[in-house]
């Protein structure tokens, strides 16, 4: 499977791909059957491009930012949260901590309770946002020493919801990268069977060639020619339809979540054009395979 | 040329052939007779590497065909003319390009050698057929082709396995005759046939050693024929 090899391929020596008589049905079947496999391909690689954009989505936002609240009497409340930022300026691992202004908090909760709220009746906590450096601080300790100095402090750092929603993204991912090798494994395993018939069906042919004097490469070329063909142009097909798939679902949005992310971004549109690419190459590879196995059984 | 050296040959069950030696020297005409059955067809294959001995050696152009690898037994098979017992052809192509398909396989650019072909087809006959389906050609014009596509790539040697098996007495005759000019251009010839009044008809023509298998052992028979 040398590169000469691909190239005289590609080029077509169209004289050896006449030696074998053309096979109307089969021919369409692995055309149907690679069209069939590249549709579901550009899906599954839509998911794991989109599960991944949305775990590095979370995972960095995760990892970036916590939040610390304050739970205390109204009196007390300034100086606690005076104290607090005073321990997280000195907290090793803390880029930065500042306390949110009453206008933006009012605006975390305008969504629940309207435009015309009122702060001061409310015993809302105050909110101090933590920015972590890298390396990042022991929230163990942290939390420890919050404890002791200010009472009414309560380090949330948005581990605990959000890392199970990263996990579920990132086993996502997998999944999608583990059926897009399931389907280039049964793409190959469909091609062999089909080569495997081919050859078969084709062994007076074989036995006329190898009697002439025509060397096994020669013969298994007019075999691989054909099928990465047919796996080209079938793939090429399915790929054209399931893009047009992805294009028709609904635009990302944020109201949508997650399931209105599944596409593709930018230059991540490229990526389904390799789907045809490869599946030609897994063509190639299963049926060199195929007619070297049974080129070598024969005298 | 070819040489078989004690050779032996079964399919599985009992030995078919035994002990049998011979040697084609360049230019030689020989026949290979024998009842049918006998192992004419298996002994024409051990000359040309379809079948390996399963004992003694066999030997072409001072290789061991044993020792040879797939791609030198092709390459072989372009120095040794093949006509096979039931010819052989690629059913789907027209007879031209069936004739011509030893030098398609070999790289040779077919077209260019277009005149040769033209020239063989005019030699063997088949001018007129040249765009028929060998489906569609009677036994003696399917010989006829068989014979040129064999001598197409102009080997040292050619191996005929009843070239004259389903045709007339005048179309043997014709057959006789290429390959009996064949033989006066310096090709070693070896003919496996049962037609007893054939091999006459070669003696009145060239000087013919006829081998017969009897009993499993290959014997030189004797001027009694
Ligand atoms: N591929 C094979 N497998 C098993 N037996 C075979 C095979 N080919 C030929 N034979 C047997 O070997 C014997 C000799 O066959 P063959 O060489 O074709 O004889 P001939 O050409 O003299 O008629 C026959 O009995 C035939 O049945
Ligand atoms: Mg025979």
């Amino acid at each position: 499977m040398s590169r000469g090899s691909i190239r005289t391929l590609m080029l077509g020596d169209a004289q050896a791909a006449r030696v074998v008589p053309p096979s109307g049905f089969t021919a369409q079947l692995t055309l149907f059957v690679s069209g069939a496999m590249a549709f579901l391909a550009v899906f599954a690689l839509a998911l794991s491009l989109s599960a991944g954009r949305l775990a590095d989505r979370w995972a960095e936002e995760l990892a970036r930012s916590a939040t610390l609240r304050i739970n205390a009497p109204a009196d007390q409340r300034s100086a606690q949260t005076d104290a607090a930022l005073k321990i997280l300026t000195q907290t090793p691992g803390i880029a930065s901590a500042r306390a949110l202004t009453d206008e933006e908090q009012t605006a975390l909760l305008t969504p629940w309770f309207g435009a015309d709220l009122n702060l001061d009746d409310l015993p809302v906590p105050q909110l101090i946002e933590v920015i972590e450096a890298d390396p990042g601080y022991d929230a163990a300790g942290l939390r420890l020493r919050l404890a002791a100095e200010v009472p009414g402090a309560v380090l949330d750092d948005h581990t605990r919801w959000r890392r199970p929603l990263v996990d579920a993204a990132q086993s996502l991912r997998r999944l999608g990268w583990f059926a897009i090798a399931l389907i280039g494994g049964a793409t190959a395993a469909m091609i062999t069977l089909a080569a495997n018939a081919a050859l078969s069906a084709n062994a007076q042919v074989i036995e006329v060639l190898r009697l002439v004097g025509a060397r096994d490469r020669y013969i298994a070329q007019a075999f691989v020619r054909r099928f990465t063909l047919r796996a080209l142009v079938g793939a090429s097909v399915g790929v054209a339809f399931g893009l047009a798939g992805v294009m028709a679902l609904p635009e990302a949005s944020q109201e949508g979540g997650f399931l209105t992310g599944l596409g593709f971004q930018g230059l991540s549109w490229l990526f389904p054009l390799l789907i045809p690419l490869l599946g030609a190459m897994v063509a190639f590879a299963a049926t060199w395979s195929a007619a070297h196995r049974t080129l070598k059984e024969l005298t | 040329m070819i040489e078989l050296e004690n050779v032996g040959y079964s399919y599985g069950g009992g030995e078919l052939l035994s002990d049998v030696s011979v040697q084609l020297i360049p230019g030689s005409f020989h026949f290979l007779t024998g009842p049918s059955g006998s192992g004419k067809s298996t002994l024409l294959k051990l000359c040309y590497g379809a079948l390996t001995p399963t004992a003694g050696r066999a030997r072409a152009f001072e290789a061991d065909l044993r020792d040879l690898n797939r791609d030198q037994m092709a390459m072989l098979r372009r120095r040794i003319g093949v006509v096979h017992q039931d010819c052989r052809f690629l059913d789907h192509l027209p007879l031209a390009d069936n004739i011509a398909l030893p030098l398609t396989v070999s790289g040779h650019d077919a077209s260019q050698e277009g005149s040769d072909l033209k020239e063989l087809m005019q030699w063997v006959g088949l001018s007129e057929r040249a765009h028929a389906l060998p489906p569609e050609l009677s036994g003696g014009e399917r010989q006829r082709a068989a014979l040129a596509r064999a001598v197409i790539m102009s080997p040292d040697v050619i191996l005929a396995d009843e070239p004259t098996g389903n045709v007339d007495w005048e179309m043997s005759q014709r057959l006789l005759q290429l390959l009996v000019e064949l033989n006066r251009m310096g090709k070693t010839i070896l003919i496996a046939s049962h037609d007893l009044a054939l091999i006459r008809a070669a003696k009145s023509q060239v000087s013919v050693r006829v081998l017969r298998i009897s009993d499993r052992r290959l014997q030189l028979a004797g001027a009694d024929l």
